[in-house]
């Protein structure tokens, strides 16, 4: 009986200290989440001012089955494939040349993880100069940019991946760096007088003790992709030929250029998705992989 | 040939010399603990062998190659255990004990064939499919075993290498590591800071303080004749007496008593010309009786079982420990006993240099 009713005090004592970040996810994050699964069931006009239609769930099933969201899907998921793993490469490379007790190797570091205090503004001011036709680095190369890469149907993805890449170097090669710091140094002694050459410590000590930082990079890292606007607001908007028509861009045009709220939030309910299973097998796996040192 | 010898090496870290001109050599097939302190420099030293640590002066010879300085570890023929065990986490008992002959590209059938004797010699076979994670920590022990015997290396190394283990499994292994390598015939050079272990284990012991090594020899030979005052204290449990004294005439004065030396010792101790010592005796060497001459107040009496010691304060606030069979009579605490010691078991060391006088 006193234990039943200690019990009680306490669970409404943890309700109580809980309510304020109740209420603010409540407010900033539960309401618009369900308010903006509830716009997709409504039709918007075609003009301001006339009445909303109550469409259920065919506008979803419409707009997830457009070829104009499909392209944008394709693009989007090609922007990840072109970023995630290129990206994970360059930062487990830096991160392994720069965990090493040399000296100076403090001012390399900070090198290659200072894009992480770049914005990603600056760094598509940067890259777009660096891809201008007239005073980028191809002119100065002596190599003729035309039709411009931005403009360049073929292109302008991979451009805007590279600017990506680069803007996410910093992270990534921080996350690697603190991943081979929980490597302990013996296992490598232990290797170096088992035989074992360089190339073999890193395959079956250094990459297999990474696994779980390199999952968490290639999921982190495709959750960022998907999420992407930025670099395509600034360099882009899209085009051309809506090549670079990603996800969070698709879902910003139609509500700013098209001011159509009902197709923007079935949008943004398809990118939530996609997050939302990323976000799971993330803590699927890495559940399973816990028990590692 | 499982020679290893260390010729005058010195390692430094920036300011702190943590190895001092190491002479040392070991012979083919001999069980050699490097013993000392923590921070003795026995580890460096050891590590230095394997080539995980660069040698900043004199050389490391393994075997008949000479100067191993610019041999890389992986290329040094050795095998070693770590403290830790650095087993690799993600590889299962068959992979870790595999891992050195792969290294070296052992044709598969072979492999298999020596990961099943060592997996058999330390009783392994039920666990080869196992993680590290899986097993307790004698069992990781073993795997870390495994791995050094499956291959016949120049030497064994081994770094503290019971000293995660629970006592009574230490005891076990203790004896366990002896048969082994007699077993294997195998050159071993074992650090360890445990001198039951070193005492208990080595053909030899090589004692270390502060990066020097300070006497080298067979156990029996340091427990009986230690080269310094830092040995005569640290090999023996509970450690050896250590009094200050003063040389009178063929006696040395004690807290107001004269312990007379014997003939050749006073004889020794007389060439040596020092007024000031230190002088030593262990404490089964230490008798409490009725007509003994040293008188001293016991402080404690701890009783160990099989045996007891009492410590006691001697009328200068020097304090000495006597070892006491279980059936002896107890002395109470505060009460006033006299001590008498063996005049044949007493040493005698320089009170400046620390050094032994020896008859």
């Amino acid at each position: 009986m006193i234990s039943r009713q200690r019990r009680a005090r306490e669970m409404s004592l943890a309700y109580f200290l809980l309510l304020p970040s109740l209420a603010i996810f409540a407010l900033f994050v539960f309401y618009p989440f369900f308010k903006n699964f509830y716009l997709g069931l409504f039709r918007t006009p075609p003009f301001p001012g006339l009445p909303k239609t109550y469409v259920g769930f065919d506008q979803y099933s419409e707009v997830l089955s457009s070829s104009e969201f499909l392209n944008s899907l394709k693009t989007t998921i090609a922007f990840a494939i072109m970023t995630v793993p290129t990206g994970i490469v360059l930062g487990l490379g830096l991160a392994v040349l720069a965990h090493r007790q040399l000296r100076g190797v403090g001012i390399y570091r900070t090198i290659f993880s200072s894009t992480v205090a770049t914005s990603v503004a600056v760094a598509s001011v940067i890259f777009g100069t660096l891809f201008n036709p007239v005073v980028g680095l191809l002119p100065w190369l002596g190599i003729d940019p035309r039709p411009p890469i931005l403009d360049n149907p073929d292109l302008a993805l991979p451009a805007v991946a590279i600017v990506t890449i680069w803007q996410t170097l910093g992270l990534t090669f921080i996350l690697m760096s603190s991943g081979l710091q929980t490597i302990p140094e013996d296992l490598y002694e232990a290797a170096r007088v088992d035989g074992a050459t360089p190339t073999r410590r890193f395959w079956q000590v250094t990459l297999p003790l990474l696994s779980p930082t390199i999952f968490f990079a290639v999921v982190v890292g495709s959750i960022f992709a998907f999420q992407t606007f930025g670099q395509i607001d600034l360099l882009t908007q899209g085009g051309p030929l809506k090549r670079t028509n990603v996800l969070t861009y698709f879902i910003v045009t139609s509500l700013r250029q098209q001011n159509n709220d009902g197709k923007a939030a079935v949008l943004a309910v398809a990118l939530f998705s996609i997050t939302l299973v990323l976000t799971l097998i993330q803590v699927r796996v890495l559940e399973r992989r816990v028990h590692y040192a | 040939m499982g020679r290893v010898a260390f010729v005058g090496v010195t390692k430094r870290f920036d300011d702190v010399v943590a190895v001092d001109h190491l002479d040392l050599e070991i012979a083919d097939q001999e069980f050699l603990v490097l013993l000392g302190p923590s921070g003795c420099g026995k580890s460096t030293a050891l590590r230095m062998l394997a080539g995980l640590e660069d040698v900043s002066e004199g050389s490391i010879e393994i075997g008949f190659r000479g100067d191993m300085n610019n041999v890389e570890a992986k290329d040094r023929d050795l095998a070693m255990v770590f403290q830790s065990y650095a087993l690799y986490p993600h590889m299962t008992v068959r992979r870790n004990i595999e891992f050195p002959l792969k290294s070296r590209h052992v044709p598969k059938a072979e492999r298999d064939e020596l990961v099943a004797d060592a997996a058999q010699s330390l009783g392994l076979e039920a666990l080869l499919d196992r993680k590290p994670a899986q097993l307790s920590g004698g069992q990781r022990q073993r795997v870390a075993l495994a791995r050094a015997i499956v291959r016949r290396p120049t030497a064994f190394l081994m770094d503290e290498p019971l000293s995660n283990l629970d006592a009574k499994l230490r005891v076990q292994t203790r004896a366990e590591l002896i048969e082994l390598q007699q077993r294997l015939s195998a050159t071993f050079i074992y650090v360890t800071h445990d001198q039951v272990e070193a005492m208990t284990m080595g053909d030899r012991i090589a004692i270390m303080n502060e990066g020097r090594l300070q006497q080298v020899g067979p156990p029996q030979e340091v427990y009986d004749r230690p080269a310094n005052v830092f040995v005569a204290r640290f090999i023996g449990s509970p450690p050896m007496n250590t009094v200050a004294g003063e040389v009178v005439g063929d006696s040395i004065m004690v807290a107001g008593t004269a312990f007379p030396l014997p003939g050749p010792l006073a004889a020794a101790v007389r060439a040596a010309g020092c007024a000031a010592v230190v002088l030593g005796v262990r404490p089964e060497h230490l008798e409490i009786g009725a007509d003994g001459p040293l008188p001293a107040t016991v402080v404690v009496v701890e009783s160990l079982g099989h045996e007891r010691h009492v410590i006691c304060r001697l009328d200068d606030g020097q304090m000495v420990i006597v070892r006491i069979q279980s059936d002896e009579a107890v002395p109470a605490a505060e009460s006033t006993v006299r001590l008498s010691a063996d005049p044949g078991q007493l040493h005698v060391f320089d009170a400046a240099t620390e050094l032994r006088i020896d008859a």
